[in-house]
């Protein structure tokens, strides 16, 4: 039956359209229960976004949550294979508590997860999907991926000192860009000099990857996070490889180190998309081989996450456009 | 049309402090004080500046109704907004402090009465030292409350000290240095950075 998009809601258009990409890019479609055991969420809880789920009691007295997160589901039912690729997307609700209003929300969240030999030719891929995803949902507004290699910042924060506590405020503040307050923190904590230096100069670098590259390799000679660069190199080299290929449009991507994950569950890259209009992220993901790790799996991975809810702020934000009418009025 | 960079300045002394930072980095807004209008531009220079209450400041920022704005590191300290702080503007300087009445002395035994505006800078002051507290939240005035015996200590900004002497009271534990920062919305960051850098660069 011949049928017409218009009927379709925007953001069911859009779910149309990323599950035509992920499709065809040979991912399978991915159904999960609603309900899942709550004792998944308490192990992992520092996964979550918030520790807060929505819990009630099944029939048998077992206690159950709604849930929080797809991920965690996915990696608890999957059967560790780390010699083969299994490559799922999925559109699902999950039940958080919202920062903004302190209460339960509902989101519809859209995204792909790649188990297994997940080597760096699947983040190059994945990372490419992410920002055709952009793409595809920004219509006709201008998007960003902002790419990182986290470990980078975990070799030169394990490198500057063994306090935890001084580590742990030291991420916060790199996400924040806030590089007075780590100079700060770095001379109460005696920490030597260079290698506050290093730290800073890596959380300066911010655009175009290919001339990042050049002062990454700059910055890094000699540190802990030496190693670390031809590895963030070949993925580069496997996202712009996979996008010659392509259509030839001028890539979104930038490098950017200030992007934080909670250390005990991610590693490697990791990335965030924005879309001009939409004052937060719209697609989170990243590599989390230690989540795997953690639940006993040999297998690596890699995904992210789509908020289809937080694209609905496209249009009807504030900002330029509205400011632009309140001074031609 | 260039690129325009939206400002959110704090209304009052510290925002007209900053103002000045940037109109002698090149940002100048002609009327900006005149008449009681809160929307001021200048096309040539590639800026906006809105005037907003000052503990607003982050709430504009972090919405992306602004890309950019300057507020205290108090206000960043009790809201807590997912933004970037770019830098330290060096101006607006204060400290965040425990003061009391000049004969106070603290009991442990029962749990200290703090009145303030900063809730959550008190609780986590008071958090990282071990130590029961009973928070009073105040808008205003809160000199008064040991006063009148409402509470044992105020948590409070303290810039030369003068109205704690005229309330006759001491500053028994300092806090925090504070000062105004510059922050910047996640997202307006990438698709801003150039003209967001150049300022920055500038002042």
């Amino acid at each position: 039956m011949q049928y017409d998009q218009s009927v379709l809601t925007r953001t069911e258009r859009r779910v149309f359209a990323l599950r035509t990409l992920y499709s065809r890019a040979g991912y399978r479609s991915y159904r999960m229960r609603k309900f899942e055991d709550y004792d998944l969420y308490s192990r992992n809880k520092d996964f979550l976004l918030s520790d807060r789920v929505i819990t009630f009691t099944d029939t048998n007295g077992k206690l159950k949550a709604l849930k929080p997160d797809v991920t965690l589901s996915i990696v608890k039912n999957y059967k560790d294979r780390p010699d083969e690729l299994l490559k799922l997307f999925y559109d699902e609700n999950v039940y958080r508590v919202s920062e903004r209003t302190n209460s339960f929300r509902e989101i519809t969240q859209m995204g792909l997860e790649c188990i297994g030999a997940a080597d760096n030719k699947a983040a190059g891929e994945v990372i490419r999907l992410a920002e055709q995803s952009l793409a595809l949902v920004a219509e006709e507004h201008d998007y960003i991926l902002r790419v990182s290699d986290i470990d980078m910042l975990t070799f030169i924060l394990e490198d500057m000192t063994d306090s935890k506590s001084v580590r742990s405020e030291l991420l916060r503040l790199s996400g924040e860009k806030n590089i007075h307050e780590i100079e700060r923190l770095c001379a109460a904590s005696e920490i030597p000099e260079d290698k506050c230096r290093t730290l800073t100069s890596l959380l300066g670098l911010y655009g175009d990857p290919e001339e990042v590259m050049e002062q990454l390799k700059e910055i890094c000679r000699g540190t802990a996070a030496e190693d670390e660069v031809a590895e963030l190199q070949d993925v580069l080299d496997h996202i712009f490889r996979d996008q010659d290929r392509d259509s030839g449009q001028a890539s979104r991507i930038i490098l950017d180190f200030s992007i934080i994950g909670d250390i005990n569950y991610y590693n490697g890259m990791a990335f965030e998309g924005y879309i001009d209009g939409i004052p937060e992220c719209v697609l989170v993901g990243g590599r989390y081989d230690k989540l795997m790790h953690r639940m006993k799996k040999k297998s690596r991975a890699i995904g992210f996450a789509v908020y289809l809810d937080t694209l609905g702020m496209l249009g009807r934000t504030a900002g330029d456009q509205a400011i632009e009418s309140f001074f031609s009025s | 049309m260039g690129t325009m960079i939206n400002v959110a300045l704090p209304k009052g002394r510290l925002g007209e402090k900053v103002y000045k930072m940037f109109e002698e980095a090149g940002y100048g807004c002609p009327d900006i004080f005149e008449g009681r209008k809160l929307v001021f531009e200048n096309r040539d220079a590639g800026i906006r500046y809105f005037w907003v209450k000052p503990s607003d400041v982050p709430i504009y920022v972090e919405r992306g109704a602004a890309d950019i704005g300057a507020c205290g590191k108090d206000i960043l300290l009790e809201y807590s907004p997912n933004v970037y702080e770019l830098r330290d503007l060096g101006i607006g300087k204060c400290r965040m402090v425990v003061a009391s009445p000049k004969d106070f002395t603290d009991d442990s035994e029962y749990p200290l009465r703090v009145a303030t505006k900063f809730v959550n800078i008190a609780q986590d002051h008071y958090a990282s030292v071990g130590r029961d507290i009973d928070i009073i939240k105040l808008n205003g005035s809160i000199e008064i409350a040991p006063i009148l015996g409402l509470s044992d200590v105020i948590v409070d900004l303290v810039e030369t000290g003068t109205t704690l002497k005229e309330n006759n009271l001491v500053v028994y534990e300092e806090i925090m240095d504070i000062s105004a920062r510059l922050i910047a919305n996640k997202s307006g960051y990438n698709f801003k950075s150039a003209a967001i850098n150049k300022l920055l660069g500038r002042l």
